[in-house]
């Protein structure tokens, strides 16, 4: 299965490298949402799949092993950075619709220079 | 007393940095009265100046510093009081001179204010007891004076040279800095103090070459000795009164004060004899030739002061007790002689708008006070009776005649360019002062015949000084002497009189003035001379040879900045990629070990499989649609398929909170794609491949890390202290939650900053309207 992950991984990394090269200001901003999608993945699997359980403690339990149930705390910090994802494309968004309507153009070539019509 | 000194030397630090709030308050009176500052501390000098045993250095300790080896320690002794004096005395004149020269420029504020401040760094200098200190005050004056000569900055000329200055005088800081840390370590204390009393002398040692190239090189830059003696003339770009207080007693002397403070420490071997000779010498005779040449009156005074310079480089290098006695009473006499010819020069400018020798003439009649002011001065500079300037120079002569190797060389090079300093006041005091038949009078600018009182105070007081000193020298006797003990670290008793007999000295002054004269009744032919020689010498124009350096040295870093920053993004990231690439498949092919193991690998999951299959497929959709609504949907998918893989592997929260997230993207999304433009295809086949080729290379380099990554295990994971204490400590039983609101409270504080800060900036970016506002203007 992890095999399975990995190529799927690759091939998310592969898209989203390809979009990022892209001219089109739109698909430079999918590239990064695939991107980051590719990476928490990479994150939760570092934590190991063999185990599922739900990470909770039970009801008359004081503590818990990790022998059943799937690490937390790669799942911790996944947590923050899928909110994160959130915060930048929400930003990145309206930078995009900003940017369009300011240049008029959506093509990077045409942003090298920082003073635009 | 000393501390009364000490305490006003940090008062006129502070009152330059209030100067941008009390000008407002003195408007025209400015420099008049904050020249009282620096006249209260040439009292408490001259005070101790007069009870200030020989023999004795007065320590004031501060108890302030940066580090353990740095404080701001004082120290007064004789030669930080001539040097004190003089540099507090003629910035005191210089301030109420400026007072009436500036009062119709703009920009008053930023001129005393870097004035005042140098004036105190000029004075931290020469009092700094500790050698890191000195650096420090060293530093703030080529600063400073790099403001002050780019005073008038909306001019092309004045900018470049105080550019000019503060590079070359930087590198000296720099050389001076490295000097400065090696002699610490040398010695184990910074503090001259420590350095003198211990006799610390590291001639032997084998660092020494390098400790003296480096402190010649810093003297050489500020103290304009060949051949950085160029930037000197340039710095004349700045108004008079700055001429006259950076190039008589301040900037252009702190070398020479450097090598006077030195010289206990390290004077005296053949390299500091050697080159302080060669390159004094040199220095002396080309500025005393080149300022023959001028017609500028303040040009003339920068090259005097260029070969003044180089006499008192040479006269430090020849380290004899007659050379640092003639140095000392040298530097007196060329402060107060420059201090006031430059002022005179200025008055004259103001009063006719000229500085031009061969327009200017008749001035006596004119303008008699700062006629004669200019007269006693041009006096002292030609060396002659009664001025201080006459036993300067024949204690000079002295020193050069009993210098027992080089005297061939020395004194017939010293009369040359004493020969030359003659000429040079004859024929300005016969051009601008005497009225001639030939040549019409200049009229005045204004109608009174002399500018108001004050203004003419500077010269006129400075001339006096020089006059009374020159009549009663005996007054420096004790100066003198304490100086020379800190200097040559030897009891010496001094005795200054104007008459010392008829001698060999007395007949080469008298040789000398002749001769000079004779170059002046020949000057036409002396003149063409040297205007053969001076476009000769263009070819070598160092001013210029050092702005081209500098502006090649720009353009050629220009050239290779704008090949790395060429502002296309997409080639950016494939420099990153490539880069990121062959150094990572490296390693990884370098570690070896086994990539895959299907005996640990969990078993395959086929209703998993088939999530992955949808979302490889939305996502390859995605990337080849042409539609930027099927695009954004798919990529909904994507995010949905790798949620319901987290809810597989038990990942809850992860699985709620990613469906929450995508959805919110996708209706932002939605909303913004209404205003997008449709998809274009804007890049070449070519350039599409290229792009595959990278994507596929760096997926297949991810696949391999994800893969490898699983048989790498640097630290111990700490997953299990979270699974034992979260309910235990931390009161819940949701481990990731627990994880994020308590064990790792911060990070989620961070978290939320970051959505506040991207929440603020969605808010901005709506309504910023730069177009809109353009339309309004």
């Amino acid at each position: 299965m992890e095999l399975v992950i990995a190529i799927f991984i690759g091939l998310l990394y592969a898209s989203g490298v390809y979009l990022l090269l892209r001219r089109s200001i739109v698909k430079l901003i999918l590239g990064v949402f695939v991107i980051s999608n590719a990476t928490n993945l990479i994150i939760f699997l570092s934590g190991g799949i063999t185990r599922s359980g739900v990470s909770f403690i039970g009801d008359e339990a004081e503590k818990a092993t990790l022998e059943t149930m799937t690490d937390p705390l790669p799942q911790a910090l996944i947590l923050t950075a899928i909110v994160i994802g959130l915060g930048i494309a929400a930003y990145i968004l309206a930078l995009k619709y900003k940017y369009f309507e300011t240049t008029g153009t959506h093509d990077l070539d045409q942003l090298s220079k920082t003073d635009q019509k | 007393m000393e501390q009364l000194a000490i305490v006003l030397i940090v008062l006129i630090f502070l009152m330059g940095l209030m100067v941008p709030v009390l000008r407002p308050l003195l408007k025209n009176y400015t420099g008049r009265i904050l020249a009282l500052v620096p006249f209260a501390l040439f009292g408490a000098l001259t005070f101790l100046f007069f009870s200030l045993p020989d023999e004795t250095a007065r320590i004031v300790e501060t108890g302030f510093g940066f580090l353990p080896e740095m404080q701001f320690s004082f120290r007064i002794d004789g030669l930080s009081l001539i040097f004190g004096m003089m540099v507090s005395g003629i910035g005191g004149l210089v301030l109420g001179y400026s007072s009436f020269y500036m009062a119709k420029y703009a920009g008053k504020t930023k001129f005393y204010f870097f004035l005042i401040l140098f004036m105190g760094a000029m004075l931290g200098l020469v009092f700094a007891d500790n050698l890191l200190a000195l650096f420090i005050f060293w530093e703030l004056t080529s600063i400073t004076s790099f403001f002050l000569i780019g005073f008038d900055h909306d001019k092309d000329k004045p900018r470049q040279a105080a550019l000019q200055a503060l590079l070359i005088t930087a590198l000296g800081g720099l050389c001076l800095l490295f000097a400065v840390i090696m002699i610490g370590n040398l010695a184990g204390t910074f503090r001259l103090s420590e350095l003198y009393s211990q006799g610390f002398h590291f001639g032997a040692h084998s660092q020494y070459q390098t400790v003296f190239l480096l402190i010649f090189v810093a003297v050489a830059t500020k103290s304009a000795q060949f051949p950085f003696h160029f930037w000197l003339p340039g710095a004349m770009n700045a108004p008079t009164p700055i001429s006259a207080y950076l190039h008589s007693a301040t900037m252009v002397n702190a070398g020479i004060f450097l090598l006077l403070r030195l010289n206990p420490v390290m004077g005296g071997t053949i390299a500091w004899k050697g080159a302080l000779i060669l390159t004094g010498g040199i220095t002396m005779f080309i500025g005393a030739f080149f300022s023959l040449g001028q017609k500028d009156l303040k040009r003339i005074l920068a090259f005097t002061t260029i070969s003044a310079l180089g006499t008192m480089v040479m006269l430090i290098g020849m380290n004899t007790t007659a050379s640092i006695k003639a140095a000392l009473i040298f530097f007196i006499v060329h402060g107060l002689y420059k201090g006031g010819l430059f002022m005179v020069a200025g008055i004259i400018d103001k009063n006719t708008g000229t500085r031009d020798i061969t327009r200017l003439s008749g001035l006596l009649k004119s303008m008699p006070v700062t006629s004669i002011a200019g007269i006693l001065a041009l006096l002292s500079m030609s060396g002659l009776p009664p001025m201080l300037g006459f036993i300067g120079k024949e204690l000079i002569y002295d020193a050069k005649v009993q210098m027992p190797e080089l005297s061939w060389l020395v004194v017939p090079l010293g009369v040359a360019a004493n020969m030359m300093m003659v000429a040079i006041s004859i024929l300005v005091f016969y051009e601008i002062f005497i009225p001639r038949k030939n040549k019409p009078a200049i009229a005045l600018l204004h109608k009174e015949k002399e500018l108001p009182g004050n203004f003419l105070a500077g010269p006129v007081i400075l001339a006096l000084i020089g006059l009374g000193l020159g009549m009663a020298p005996g007054w420096l006797n004790n100066i003198l002497s304490n100086a020379m003990f800190y200097v040559q670290s030897q009891a010496v008793d001094v005795h200054l009189t104007l008459w010392h007999g008829f001698n060999q000295v007395l007949l080469l002054s008298i040789f000398t003035v002749a001769m000079g004269t004779v170059i002046f009744i020949l000057r036409r032919p002396v003149g063409k001379l040297v205007g053969i020689i001076i476009p000769w010498t263009d070819q070598y124009h160092l001013p210029e040879k050092f702005n081209n350096l500098i502006s090649n040295y720009l353009s050629f870093a220009g050239k290779h900045t704008n090949r790395i920053q060429h502002g296309y993004h997409r080639y950016y990231l494939i420099t990153f990629f490539m880069a990121t690439l062959l150094l990572i498949v490296y390693q990884l092919l370098s570690a070896g070990g086994e990539w895959f193991h299907p005996s640990e690998s969990s078993p395959v999951r086929m209703h998993v499989v088939l999530v992955l299959i949808i979302s490889a497929m939305a996502v390859l959709f995605a990337v080849f649609s042409k539609s930027r609504l099927s695009a954004i949907v798919s990529m909904g998918v994507l995010g949905y398929g790798v949620a319901v893989l987290y809810m597989f592997y038990g990942a809850v929260d992860l699985a709620i909170t990613q469906f929450l997230a995508e959805t919110i993207i996708m209706v932002i999304f939605v909303m913004v794609i209404f205003y997008l433009p449709d998809f274009a295809v804007l890049s070449s086949k070519k350039s599409r491949i290229r792009d595959a080729i990278i994507a596929l290379s760096v997926g297949a380099m991810m696949t391999m890390i994800v893969l490898k990554a699983r048989f790498i295990n640097l630290e111990e994971p700490i997953s299990q202290f979270f699974a034992e204490k979260s309910y235990l400590e931390g009161h819940g039983r949701n481990i990731v939650n627990v994880i994020l609101v308590d064990f790792r409270a911060l990070d989620t504080l961070g978290e939320i900053t970051v959505l506040a800060l991207a929440a603020a900036g969605v808010f901005t970016l709506l309504r910023f309207n730069p177009i809109k506002k353009k339309s309004e203007k």
